[in-house]
């Protein structure tokens, strides 16, 4: 059979999960770890990083908006998919999905980003004309009250919904790492690490994820990157960097180690058909690169120049290397035989409903959704910003 | 009649829930079946299978299986002296149209047809996020494929790689053991097109089906015991080698 080396049940031989199922982590994941970087400006007052505290809000939001999508393109019936809101199995882990996600959505992302944002809201409410005042003047909900009471209130119920919001930040990639890990029919998923790495690497990739738009938006605004802000993120994305790769090479010496019957299994695949995305593309080229990248900034005195380029390229091979790890958990999984005897093939059509034209469409319809945020909401720490809020 | 605002907000739902069954319809009759009478499992006689694909066959008739997609297969192991983790093993299009004539004569050679085990601690009902997949009072693990979504987590879970996304239908698709049939008092086809009786139908809760005795005087094992699955199709003379 073409595509097939060995035995594989005649039933595994097409995988089920395909390129957009890599997709779904990946995005969700670079949700939580916006989301994360944001809680260090507002809960763990780390202030260096709070020029990009408004930026990774709206990012995490607007990837949030378009994780639920790969998954509705995958299901055999996405009209069918109301029913785990109507009726969800408690056994599945899938089936929380429907409601981890509103809760993230609207209990703590959509509430924190009002807050937050509600004094420029009512400010630009006043301040603009025609259809986009009707639609400030909407999005204030009704509350035009911007004294310093009210603020201090925002301020603080902000404050709490951050806090409920961290646990669910790690709730919501958390789960995504328990729907493979708890899968005890495949060894390269079943783990109870797949979680913690799960988290991990989603806060790797979110928080490489803001630095690069904060650069790039910085520099497409023609302003000055603020380097305090930049380095102090940078230094938060290698120890954390540090931790996934530790955890990750964990599970993998454990693997090795322990080399139990799916282990010859699992190593041949790893050095054949995973090579390339494994070894040279999630290790090399998107773990070790970047960590020793990094590590050059943390311990060398290095020109701001020197520096900011390091960081466009660390933060690039950071995302490059997350996304080869969702790549290897999800189509990896599915490329050996659970009789552990063969190996099949993934395909990827082109332009099919799961193809690579519609997984390129996903990835960049979250920075489109981002462009038309950042238009409507100004996240920007400028002078002319803060213009605004004194204006009220 | 006239109905106050509070009886309208205690009968809204409950029309809501009668309409979800009324639309749900009723299900097929078997008016001399009672499911909770019976815990049905499969005896698969190893020796006895000579790999003909008769059974594959004849599931594909019955079930109109689409072709490279099988809710049974038969695999052709060959086990060359003592490698017992090294088998070489075969299932051309599920072994349908037979095996080609071995060549070496070294090791054994033996056959072994598989089907959904009917565990009774499913993992594939388990990750079902709306309970489209379940298990039957009599022991059956069966798929609503009215009700199915199609996320293929269930064909992820199965640790015997017995389910498939029906290509056309674009729901979970299985092994059902023949529910149509066995539901009315007949065997399975595969048990019913096999020449040698090496698939046999039986019913735990019948005290005289012969599996009783067959499992008291055989040496039985169920496929990945590791799994504790609740496996309910029996092998008898299963060799270690067979994954």
């Amino acid at each position: 059979m073409p595509g097939v080396e060995g035995f594989m049940y005649p039933n595994e031989v097409s995988l089920y999960w395909s390129v957009l199922i890599v997709l779904y982590p990946f995005i969700t994941g670079l949700v939580a770890g916006a989301f994360i970087l944001a809680s260090l400006a507002r809960i763990f007052r780390v202030e260096a990083v709070k020029p990009t505290y408004r930026l990774a809000l709206l990012t995490a939001l607007a990837f949030l908006i378009v994780a639920p999508l790969p998954l509705q393109l995958h299901l055999g019936h996405p009209e069918r998919s109301y029913e785990m809101y109507l009726t969800p199995h408690r056994s599945s882990a899938m089936a929380m999905f429907g409601f981890v996600y509103l809760w993230y959505l609207m209990a703590v992302l959509v509430v924190e980003i009002w807050l937050d944002f509600r004094a420029d809201i009512v400010a630009l409410s006043q301040s603009t004309t025609g259809w986009r005042r009707w639609m400030y003047l909407a999005m204030t909900l009704g509350s035009a009250n911007v004294s310093p009471r009210a603020l201090a209130i925002d301020e603080r119920v902000g404050w709490l919904v951050t806090l409920i919001g961290v646990p669910s930040a790690f709730l919501l990639h958390g789960y995504v790492g328990f729907i493979f890990g708890s899968i005890k029919a495949n060894p390269w998923w079943s783990s109870p690490l797949m979680p913690v790495v799960f988290i991990f690497s989603a806060m790797v990739s979110g928080i490489a994820a803001v630095m690069l738009l904060y650069m790039a938006t910085t520099r497409l605004r023609r302003k000055l990157i603020d380097m305090r802000c930049v380095d102090t993120i940078a230094m938060y994305l290698f120890y954390i960097f540090i931790i996934d790769f530790s955890l990750e090479m964990l599970d993998l010496i454990h693997r090795i180690y322990e080399a139990d019957e799916s282990f010859r299994s699992l190593d041949f695949m790893v050095h054949t058909r995973l090579y390339f995305s494994q070894i040279v593309l999630q290790i090399f080229i998107g773990t070790l690169t970047p960590l020793v990248l990094l590590f050059l900034t943390q311990v060398m005195k290095l020109h701001e120049v020197v520096r900011k380029r390091i960081y466009a390229v660390a933060g690039s091979l950071a995302l490059i290397g997350i996304f080869a790890m969702r790549w290897n958990v999800v189509i990896g999984g599915q490329l050996f035989s659970k009789s552990f005897l063969g190996y099949t093939t993934y395909k990827m059509a082109l332009a099919t409903r799961e193809g690579l034209l519609v997984a390129i469409a996903l990835t960049l319809l979250p920075l489109l959704i981002l462009a038309v945020l950042v238009k409507i909401l100004p996240p920007w720490p400028d002078a002319e910003h803060a213009s605004i809020r004194e204006a009220v | 009649m006239t109905l106050t605002r509070r009886q309208l907000l205690i009968l809204l739902p409950a029309a809501a829930v009668a309409w979800e069954s009324l639309l749900a319809g009723t299900p097929e009759a078997s008016p001399n079946y009672t499911m909770t009478e019976h815990w049905w499992s499969m005896l698969i006689d190893i020796p006895k299978c000579i790999g003909c694909g008769n059974c594959v066959r004849a599931c594909q008739a019955e079930n109109d299986v689409p072709d490279g997609f099988f809710r049974t297969w038969v695999e052709r192991y060959h086990v060359d002296d003592w490698h017992l983790a090294n088998p070489q093993v075969i299932s051309p299009d599920g072994g349908k149209e037979g095996f080609p004539v071995a060549k070496e004569d070294e090791g054994k050679y033996f056959f072994v047809p598989k089907l959904c085990n009917q565990c009774a601690d499913s993992p594939c009902t388990q990750v079902c996020p709306v309970g489209a997949t379940f298990i039957a009072p009599d022991g059956v693990v069966l798929v609503d494929q009215k009700y199915c979504l199609g996320c293929a987590y269930c064909v992820q879970a199965c640790p015997y790689g017995c389910r498939y996304i029906h290509p056309e239908k674009k729901v979970a698709d299985k092994c059902t053991l023949c529910y149509h049939r066995i539901t009315k008092g007949l065997t399975t086809a595969c048990c019913e097109a096999c020449p040698t009786g090496a698939r046999q139908l039986a019913d735990l809760k019948n005290p005289n089906d012969p599996i009783h005795a067959f499992l008291k005087t055989h040496s039985v094992q169920v496929l990945k015991p590791q799994m504790a699955t609740g496996a309910k199709v029996f092998y008898n003379a299963l060799d270690g080698s067979v994954r």
